[in-house]
This record gives structure tokens, sequence and C-alpha cells, in this order.
């Protein structure tokens, strides 16, 4: 009798969270299946549904969508310089605090820690001003260096606290074997810390692919966007095709939710070391 | 013989301090580490920030943000914001990781679709719920239309409406993250104390409450004022669904600096930012003291 009640409570619980979770997804879906006429008929499930929309949307046959593969281009290829770069010079970082012991290190982590807390709204209007006058506005460098700037705090606490834990005697041995800094840091350093590097890596890939705001302030040519930001723009026009953003963002949603289950073993570890800004 | 090995190799281990400007070569290449970013901190953090306050040093900026009524509303809203979204998602997220410890197989499937707010970007979901709330054709006064008959409300032309729906949507996208956090705090508890607590007859009022929360409470406050800090600085949530409307009366301080910077005025942004930091700067410091061990 108790174990019914339980269950029942659980479900009780499990059903409220698993529709709050999924309506404003399904619904997007919904929009993205739906004909044009047939979206706002409030069916739970269109009577036609149809791959039409994703048809105009992969062939780019609506004005609004006219680049929608270059705009995707764009944000694969600053998702991914950010995500490079960030493991450049945070690693670089890391290993210089953890390992080297650097003198101020403490201040640099201090630093880079007091960084991750200034709301990255905030930084955005200075930011914006800063790139007008390094004469980067409209140039994808722009969006990669500020989403840099805004991922590699984070990226050195984590990878500071995962090269606490490797071993000192490692370091020693290689140094008493005439190893360098940098050979200590190529050769032993990066392939003991891939795990962490890859938690690192899909944090910064999924923050630079998931930005908006910077986005929207920094990129401003038609060409030059990304896709948040042409998504964004659907909303100035009164006749949007509502559908085609849905399909669009539907498709946009789809890679970052695909990395996250990929690396989700290595999220975890990296997510319970501390807290992923958004 | 460990204690010999420790003792041959500290002192080389230590460098000598104080000694004039000469640097060890591992100084030297620790600095050569460190150096990309500091120069992106000094290009991309300090120059900004110090060029904001170079920008927001007039004092009649301040004078003529207080004398804008949008900006005191933006500030009771942000207020609002932080206080309410922040404490019902906590207590949300406080609930639901207990649900998660269940061992049933759905929950365990529940819990990885219960994440794909967090993992998807927000335009297209923000959007979404935007398409749901239109008066006229969404799909929720649709259902209230042929349910009662009635016209729904304008949901976002109501400015107490509007703005609650943003919390509830700034809720929606990060309440999976901060349940996974307090998951990890709960499931880090023995497991022993829970057997021994239920062989003394504690039901799970006292389970929670004798057990539960005091291994988890240091948590769950570091992981509010970390929500707070960058709950102010939520321009999505926000943004993307009043837009700051109807009549400017939803805005919060992440949007507010956006508006005035589209309007082209550069020092009142700049200044609005600057009367935040009284209510950040405290937060930061806490956090600062309490994640820089």
């Amino acid at each position: 009798m108790r174990g019914v009640s339980t269950e029942a409570a659980l479900l009780l619980v499990g059903v409220p969270v698993l529709l709050w979770t999924l309506i404003p997804i399904y619904h997007m879906f919904l929009f993205a299946m739906s004909p044009k006429d047939a979206a706002f008929s409030g069916q739970l499930w269109p009577s036609h549904p149809t791959f039409r929309n994703f048809e105009i949307v992969f062939g780019q046959k609506h004005y609004f969508l006219y680049n929608f593969w270059r705009q995707m281009f764009n944000s694969l290829v600053i998702s991914c310089a950010t995500a490079v770069l960030t493991l450049m010079i945070a690693s670089a970082a890391a290993f210089a605090i953890s390992r080297l012991r650097m003198k101020g290190g403490r201040w640099v982590m201090n630093l880079a820690l007091f960084t991750y807390f200034i709301p990255a709204a905030f930084l955005a209007v200075p930011m914006y001003k800063t790139m007008g006058m390094y004469g980067l506005l409209n140039n994808d460098w722009a969006l990669i260096l500020a989403m840099v700037t805004v991922a590699s705090p984070y990226a050195i606490w984590i990878l500071r606290q995962a090269s606490d834990k490797l071993p000192v005697e490692l370091d020693e041995a290689a140094l008493i074997d005439g190893a360098s800094p940098f050979q200590l840091f190529r050769l032993i350093y990066i392939p003991l810390m891939v795990p962490s590097l890859i938690a690192v890596g899909t944090y910064a890939l999924l923050l630079a692919w998931n930005e908006y705001l910077y986005a929207f302030l920094l990129l401003s040519r038609e060409t030059s966007l990304t896709l948040p930001v042409a998504l964004g723009n659907f909303l100035s026009a009164d006749d949007s095709p509502w559908e085609l953003l849905m399909t669009a963002g539907f498709i946009y949603a789809l890679p970052p939710a695909a990395i996250y289950y990929a690396f989700r073993k290595y999220m975890s570890s990296g997510l319970t070391a501390g807290a992923v800004k958004g | 013989m460990t204690a010999t090995t420790t003792n041959i190799v500290e002192p080389t281990r230590r460098q000598p301090r104080g000694v004039g400007f000469a640097l060890s070569e591992k100084q030297v290449w620790a600095l050569l580490f460190t150096a990309p970013y500091i120069a992106i901190f000094l290009a991309f953090v300090v120059f900004p920030v110090g060029y904001a306050f170079w920008l927001a040093r007039d004092p009649h900026l301040y004078i003529e943000l207080s004398e804008d009524p949008i900006f005191l509303r933006t500030v009771v809203n942000t207020l609002v914001f932080l206080i309410v979204a922040i404490n019902v998602k906590m207590v949300m997220a406080l609930f639901l990781s207990g649900f998660f410890t269940h061992k049933r197989w759905w929950v365990k499937v529940l819990a990885v679709l219960f994440v794909l707010p967090w993992a998807v970007p927000s335009i297209p979901t923000i959007l979404s719920v935007r398409f749901m709330l239109n008066p006229e054709w969404g799909v929720i006064n649709t259902l209230i239309f042929s349910l009662t008959g009635d016209d729904g409300p304008n949901w976002l032309n109501d400015p107490t409406l509007a703005l609650s729906l943003s919390m509830m949507v700034h809720i929606w996208k990060s309440l999976p993250f901060w349940t996974l956090i307090l998951l990890a705090g709960r499931l880090a508890i023995p497991g022993e104390l829970y057997e021994a607590a239920s062989v003394d007859g504690a039901g799970a009022w006292h389970r929670f409450r004798f057990i539960t929360w005091p291994s988890i409470s240091t948590l769950y406050v570091t992981c509010t004022f970390l929500s707070m800090i960058f709950t102010v600085g939520d321009f999505n949530s926000v943004y993307l669904l009043t837009g700051g409307g109807p009549a400017d009366l939803t805005h919060v301080l992440a949007t507010l600096g956006i508006r005035y910077l589209r309007l082209d005025q550069v020092g009142l942004a700049m200044a609005s930012i600057v009367c935040a930091l009284p209510l950040i700067l405290p937060l930061v410091f806490v956090m600062m003291k309490r994640l820089s061990k």
C-alpha cells in the first residue's frame, strides 16, 4: 500500500515536470511540421504533417533565409575558433598557475574569477564601444575574442582545479630528465588533462554557439551574422513566417543538444566542480 | 624513506624569495604561459571597464538617470526578478533534486530529458513561448477560447504579467542546471545516514530536516548567490520575450543598458551599469571568498 502511494506521488511530480520541460520545445517542433495555415489551429498534432518547412529552410527559399547556410557556417566557425582559442589560453594559464607555481598566480586566478562574476550583459556595452575603437566591429574576430574573454575565466578555474590533482612527482621526474617547461606542458600535462579539456572545450563551443547578445551587438552585416541574430531579425517584421522561424530555430537547436548529450559524461564532472554561466 | 625523499626535494622546489629582479627560468616560462590570458584580460576587460567608468564620470548623467521613470521602474523590476525568480527557482531545484534521487528507470529517462531547456539555445525556445502567448493565434489563447468561449488575456501587454512570464522563462531555462548541482550535492551524502534514520523511524520530513538540509545548505546558499549574480545579467529572458515592453515597463538592468545604447545615449548606458554595481559587488566579494580557495 505504501509502495503504491509512493509511486503515485512520484508520478504526480514526474508528469508535470515532463510537460513543463517539453511543451515549449514540442510547440517549436509542431510549428516546424505544420503547413503554413495550420500552424495556428491549436491542434496537438497537425492533420497533415509536412517536411515542406525544412525544404524551404534548407533550400533558402525565403528572403529571411537567403543566407541560412552562410549564417550556420559563421556560427560554426566562430564557435570552433572560440573553443580552440579558449583551450589554448586557459590550459597555458592553468599550467603556469598550478604546475609552474607562478609568482602572483593567485592574483591571476582571482582576476579571472572576478571576470567570471561580471554579468555578461554589463560587459557587453563597454565591449561594443571598445571593439569599435579597435576597428573590429563586423569582423568575426570581434565575436570570437569577446567569447574567449567570457569563456576563459571559468575554463582556467576548472582546469586549475583539475591540474592541482595531478601528482607533483611527474613534473619533478620530467624536469630532472632535462625537459623544458614547454616539453612538460606538451608531452605530459596536455595528455593527462584530456577529460577536463573536453569538458572545457564543449563549454566554450556551446557558449559561443548559443550566444545572442554579443553576436547581435558586434556583427550586423547580413552575410556575417550568426544564426541566432538572423533568427532574432524575424521579429522585426510583422508578416514574419513564424513556421519557418521555428523550423530554422529547431535545426539550430539540434547541434548543441547533440553535443551536450555526447559529452555529458565529461560535462557533469566539470559541472559539479563549479557553475557554468548562463 | 618517503620522509627523507621529501626532505631532499623540498628545498630545490621552493624558489628563493625577493632576490632582486632576477626571475628563475621557471618563472619566465610561467609568465610566457599566462601572457595570452593577461593580454586578453587587459584588452577586453580592463580597458573596456576603465573606458566605461570614464564615459560614466559625469555626475549629470546620474541626475538624468534618476529623473528617468523607466530607470526607476527597471531597478524595481531587477530587484523583483532577483528576489522572486531566484528563490522560487532554487526552492523548485531543491525539491526536484530530491525527486531525481529516486531510482526508477523512468525517473532516469526524465532526468535526461529534463536537461534539454538548459542544453538548447535560448532564442528558439523563448520565441516559441512568445508565440504560444500571442493573444490572437497563440496556442494558449486558442485553447482558452475553445474551452470557455472567452478571449484569453493579452499576456505580454500587461507589465506585471509580462514580467512574471519573463521570470517563468528564466526559471524554465536555468532550473535544470541548478537542480543538477543540488542533485550532485545530495548524492554526496553518505547513504548510511539515511539508513540509520529509517531504523530510528524518522519520516521524510525529519530526514530532510536533520540530514539533507544540514549537508547541502552551504551549497544551496552558494548557488543562490551565484544565480543572483548571473541573473542580473539575464538579457535573453526579458529581451526575447517582451523586448522590455509594453511601454518599456518590463526592462531589467541587463536590457536597459542595451536600450540606451540603441538610443545612442552611451553615457546613460554606462551610468546605468555603474548604478548596478552596489547591487552586485557585495555578492561578488562573498563569492570570491567562498570560491577562491
